[in-house]
Formats: C-alpha cells, structure tokens, sequence
C-alpha cells in the first residue's frame, strides 16, 4: 500500500492520541503525521495525575507517553498549545483558533473528554479546582498541604484516588457525594463499601446523599461549601470530580454522527470516510456485549489507536480486547475486568475484611460478565480470561475459596 | 549505554539503547519497539509488557519473586512459559548490556 504522500492529522494530544501517532509509524505509515495538542506538553499519562504525580513522587519523564525527542526522531510533527476550531471537511483541512487550516487526507480525532463544571454559585472561586490536565494537577499539588482542609465533590475515582494521596501528603479530607454510596456509577456495592470503609479509617470523612450548593469565598478564595442537607463545610480548596463528558462539539459542528461520544465503528471510522475518532471522546461498540457505549480508560484509548492505525495501514484489525481500568488508592490495587452489563448474580470470592477478595458479575447463564479484584490480581487475570472467553461458572464454587481459581478458570 | 535486543514474535529483532535504571519495558516504547503494549505505563497492573527472557539470561535477570504481583499477574497471562517476565519489573543495569527477550505471540 502507497502511503507516502497521505497526510494524517491527529488532533489531541493525550494518551490516545500521541499513541496513535506512534503506532502508525510502528506500523509502517510513510507519509506526513501530524499531532495537534490544546496543552504545551507532549503526550503524557494522564493515571498518576491523581497518584504518583500529585503526591511529588514521579519526574515529568516518567509521566511522559515518550520523549520528546521521540516525535522529531520519527517525523511526527507536533503542534502544541494549538486549539482546532473547525474542521473543513469539504476542503480537508481543520481550521486552527489562529485561522491557519493544516489541511489532511485522514484526520483522527483524539480530543478526549472535560471534566464537567459544577453549576453552583462561587465555583469560579480561586482554590476551586478540577483534575483532567497536567496544569490542573500542577494547581492542585500546592493546595494539599499539611493541615490543609481539601473537600472533594464527588466520589468517583478521581476523587478518591486524591483523597487518598491528599491524606498521604497530611491534607483533612472531606468527600462530599449526591448519590448514597461512593462509586456510585462505577462500581458494585460491596465495593464502594469496602473503599468507604477503607478511607474511612484512612481518615476522610465521607458525606453521601449531600450535594453542594454553593460556594463560599472570603477574599476571592474559597472558605466554605453549602450542602444541600444545611451542613457548612468549612475549606482551604475544593476538588470537584464529577465525572467527564465527552469533547465531541468539533465533530458534531462538522456534521459527523455523535451520540454521547462521537460515533464510531470497530475500525475506529466515523460516519465520514475520513475521519477517525479514539479514546475517551468516542462511543463504540464493544462486541463482547452486543452494545456501544463510552468508555473512558487508557485500555481503551490505547485499543482504538491500533484500530485506526491498522485500518490506515491496511492491517488486519487488532484482537478484540476485554475492557478493563484499574485504581491505586492507599496500599489498595483495584483491578477491573469486563462491564457490568446483564448481571443476575454478584458472587464475593474472599474476605473483604482481609483487605484481598474479587467480586465476580455473572450472567444468568453463570456466565462472567465483570470482575472486580482488590489486591487480587490472579483473580483478575483470570476473570479477564473467563470473560474473553464467556467462561460458565457455578456462583457456589467461585465462592468457595478452596476451589482454585485455576481450575475455575478451566 | 546498555542494549536490549527485543525479538519480535515473527522473529525480527529490534537492538535498542536503554539507560541504566530505565525498564526494559519504557526501553521498548521510547523505542517504538512493537510487540509491547504497556498498557498501564509500568504499575505492573496489566501484564501487557510481557516478555520471555533468552535463557542465557534468565540467571542474571531472575523469576519473578513467589507471591508478588507479578507472579500472580503472569499465572494467567495468555501464553506465560517458565522464562516469562512482565519487563516494566526488570530494571536495566549495566551487567544487563546485551539482554535479549522475546516477545509472545499477544499481550492481550
């Protein structure tokens, strides 16, 4: 196939899309590759953010995907800290915010998600903080101070994984949630139990069935939340990590089919010809399931990368992979294989209290549908085999933690 | 600086420069060497990184240690062997310059 002179533009410069630009040449694309990133940094990982990073333990090159000599060394051209406006698709060509337009022969979009604003008075308060960037942790990182009062909206993963290092740097820690339970989206209930009773003893203080309604601010910084149970919760800065949405406007201004995501096949196309999608921004079908639906994990982004990068260099497409995230909070690895689609029957193999079991999701048929491990890692491994494998398992043996997980496994 | 030859699955090697301290697995990616997806960027949570250590070399480099994640990791992973490593868990050392492993035929 004759690539030479075909020109890619990748716009967004994350996990997804700074892989993609690699795997295309890994995978032997000759002509132009082009990677045009909102943030002045090259591709880096966005997970220890929250962890390794926030707490001062990691250098900006281990956070990066790849050296920066990487993009020059393998003609990929970066343009950094540049924001696209439009996308031409008549001309092909997407307009920059300065007017220039980079024109292309196949655009892959990467813009990945934003974290969604809380709408309340006082949130554009200084000490009001989200985490989706590099510049966000950079802001974030000096506010967990020892000592320092940190109340956190929302308590998802992002608002966990912070608490738990904002505790680790000696940060009081609030986590304020409007549903009942932690995780409440994005997790079992055994499991936001064990995680609530977990930082609870690591000393935050969880607040459910409680929203914020406004923010307080003394001097332009904030002091205080209002929640809406009459409760004042006096603070030096607030995370809020209520969750991401998908950056989708530039697709869907150009006319191209998105849904909650911009709609993609297992090839990672979009409805024109042209143009690809990946990573966090799209919504894609996941054949294991027999359903399309978002999902916002590096696996993923990582997945659809070498879709699109295979589709582009006429490669056979990529194995289909089994969906999984992952989360370090505390001394706590939580390991998650699979979506909780179709589940009739939720089995605990272990003792939560050991601080070491997994939750295994089974379909009617007693086949896995998802695992979630905690410090359990064969159980992981091998609930990510039984659900590539749609394994049929009986709930009482993979209760019984004398049945090896090998054997069960098969 | 050390080397590290990566054979690819087909059987075509790659010889890269990886600095002492670096992980054989970062040493692969910086590279753009195929055959390692490092999914979770070396937190040893994936087992996408794994490799079979060249038998001249398995004295040096070693098992992974009984009990550890690793090991758990690897007791599943697709196509493990007795020389399998995951390589974010192997840390180049100057000793280590000439280091051959081979990778699977999947990650995934």
């Amino acid at each position: 196939m004759s690539n030479t002179a075909k020109r890619v533009v990748i716009v967004g410069g994350g996990h997804a899309g700074g892989s993609a630009a690699a795997l295309l040449r890994q995978y032997g694309w000759q002509g132009q590759v082009t990677l045009i990133g909102t943030e002045p940094t090259v591709p880096y990982q966005r997970p220890p953010l929250s962890k390794a990073w926030l707490k001062g333990e990691q250098e900006l090159r281990d956070l990066l995907l790849r050296p920066a000599t990487f993009y020059p060394d393998n003609r990929i051209e970066l343009r950094l800290g540049s924001e696209v406006a439009a996308i031409d698709r008549m001309a092909g060509c997407v307009v920059l915010l300065s007017g220039e337009r980079v024109a292309y022969d196949h655009l892959i979009l990467a813009t990945g998600c934003h974290a969604r604003a809380l709408s309340v008075p006082g949130n554009q308060l200084a000490g009001v903080v989200a985490l989706r960037t590099l510049a966000d942790a950079d802001r974030l990182r000096p506010l967990l101070r020892a000592g320092a009062r940190i109340a956190i909206v929302g308590a998802g993963y992002i608002g966990l994984e912070v608490a738990a290092s904002a505790r680790a740097l000696g940060a009081e820690v609030v986590v304020i949630e409007r549903e009942g339970r932690a995780l409440p989206r994005v997790a079992s209930a055994p499991l936001s139990e064990f995680f609530q009773a977990r930082h609870t003893a690591g000393g935050v203080r969880i607040v459910t069935d409680a929203s914020v309604e406004a923010f307080d601010g003394g001097r332009q910084r904030v002091t205080a939340a209002h929640l809406s149970d009459g409760e004042v919760i006096a603070c030096d800065a607030v995370l809020v990590g209520i969750g991401g949405a998908p950056n989708e406007a530039l697709a869907s201004a150009a006319g191209l089919v998105c849904d909650n995501g911009i709609r993609v096949d297992l090839a990672a196309r979009t409805s024109d010809p042209a143009i690809y999608a990946i990573g966090d921004c799209t919504h894609r079908p996941v054949p294991l399931y027999q359903r399309t639906c978002r999902l916002e994990s590096v696996p993923n982004a990582l997945e659809q990368a070498k879709q699109a990068a295979a589709d582009l260099c006429g490669r056979p497409p990529p194995a289909s992979e089994v969906p999984w995230f992952w989360s370090d909070q505390y001394e706590v690895r939580l390991q998650i294989a699979g979506l909780p689609f179709d589940v009739a029957e939720t089995v605990i193999r272990g003792d939560p209290g050991s601080g070491s079991f997994a939750i295994f999701h089974l379909a009617a048929d007693g086949a896995v549908q998802a695992v979630e491990a905690v410090n359990a890692p064969a159980e992981f491994m091998a609930g990510r085999m039984m659900i590539a494998r749609r394994r049929q398992v009986v709930a009482s043996r993979l209760a019984d933690v004398s049945c090896s997980i090998r054997e069960l496994a098969g | 600086m050390p080397k590290v030859t990566y054979i690819e699955h087909n059987g075509t090697p790659h010889t890269a420069d990886v600095p002492v301290g670096t992980s054989v697995m970062r040493g692969a990616v910086d590279n753009n060497v195929p055959g390692i997806d490092a999914d979770c960027g070396g937190e040893c949570a994936c087992a996408t990184c794994h490799v079979y250590v060249d038998a001249a070399w398995l004295p040096k480099i070693g098992l992974p240690q009984e009990g550890s994640q690793e090991a758990a990791m690897l007791s599943f992973a697709a196509v493990a062997q007795a020389d399998s490593r995951l390589s974010c868990q192997i840390t180049m050392r100057e000793d280590l310059d000439g280091l051959v492993v081979r990778m699977p035929e999947g990650q995934h």
